[in-house]
């Protein structure tokens, strides 16, 4: 009985340090979809943290928001759009591909593909360097070798 | 064989350059989606006439301000006598939106310092704010006739801005009517 008392003792932390926001969900395919759009939703006080881990007034009432709409039955889609409406795509913590975020999306291949490129020349020229200058090498002693025979 | 050298060279100069350019910019501005569109219709309680709502609609044919503030909020503080400045002298109504703030202490702020606004609404959940866009504050956006927002300025508002952004398309969008 007493280790019950402390091990709920134990978890009063955890309720404490539980987020101030506790929404009633009508079911639980809601509740996934909000946590989902809270972690895809940028807060723009901090920004570089997501709704979900952002305790920022706004965040907070940005929540909320998307906590009504989603019970009010509005697709993802629909929330989504209504964000970006008034915050632009920088609310999206992963940015729409576009022309001016192309680069963005496509810049990391490019680069892997410049250093592909780069380290295939690289292999190649050392690959024919060391052939050359061994042979070079090989000859060198051989003829020392012949020399020395010869005296 | 020398130019091999130079390689790693040319890619440093350009990191700096492009680091460089990346410090003069601001990483917290965020361009609004909002300017040139119609501005969302508020209606929020009046902080300083209980039983009363501010509304934009009521502003429909005027160029006006919307000012976004709270007493929390210290770049406020240094704008507010900018803000009595136009209002007093330049006759520029100016609706005032408090946001997420203590009512008692906006009035207390207001009777102290002056009241610039025309108008106070109290958005202490951000509805408002949302609609307009806003993650900071003060703002002040610039609603022409039509209930169109033709510019935002983020930050305390000062006479730079006000001289060279805001006035002259004031004076332009009044020439028009």
């Amino acid at each position: 009985m007493r280790a019950l008392g402390m091990f709920l003792l134990f978890l009063v932390p955890l309720v404490v340090n539980a987020r101030v926001d506790v929404y009633p969900f009508q079911n639980p395919a809601q509740e996934a979809r909000y946590k989902k759009l809270i972690e895809e939703l940028r807060c723009l006080v901090c920004q570089n943290q997501n709704l979900a881990d952002s305790n920022a007034e706004l965040a907070q009432d940005m929540r909320r928001v998307t906590y009504e709409m989603v019970s009010r039955g509005e697709s993802d889609e629909q929330i989504i759009a209504y964000m970006v409406q008034r915050y632009g795509d920088f609310v999206l913590y992963r940015p729409p591909f576009q022309a001016t975020t192309a680069l963005l999306w496509i810049g990391p291949f490019i680069i892997l593909a410049i250093a592909v490129l780069v380290l295939l020349m690289f292999i190649r020229q050392r690959g024919r360097a060391q052939v050359l200058s061994l042979d070079q090498d090989a000859r060198e002693r051989a003829r020392r070798l012949l020399e020395d025979k010869e005296t | 064989m020398k130019a091999r050298y130079l390689i790693p060279l040319v890619i440093f100069v350009g990191l700096v350059a492009l680091l460089g350019v990346g410090l003069t910019l601001n990483p917290r501005d965020v361009p609004s989606v909002l300017i040139d569109k119609p501005v969302s219709d508020f209606s929020l309680p009046d902080l300083l006439e209980p039983g009363r709502m501010v509304e934009s609609k009521s502003m429909r044919g005027k160029v006006w301000l919307i000012n976004v503030w709270g007493t929390w909020c210290p770049e406020c503080w240094r704008e507010h006598d900018f803000l009595l400045y136009l209002a007093r002298r330049e006759q520029v109504p100016i609706i005032g939106i408090d946001w997420r703030d203590d009512p008692d202490e906006a009035r207390q702020f207001l009777a102290e310092k002056g009241n610039p606004f025309i108008a106070v609404g109290v958005d202490p959940e951000s509805t408002a704010i949302m609609d307009l866009g806003v993650y900071g504050a003060p703002e002040t956006f610039l609603i022409d006739q039509q209930g169109v927002i033709r510019k935002k300025h983020k930050g305390a508002m000062n006479p730079d801005v006000w001289q060279s952004e805001f006035k002259p398309l004031i004076a332009s969008l009044e020439k028009g009517e």
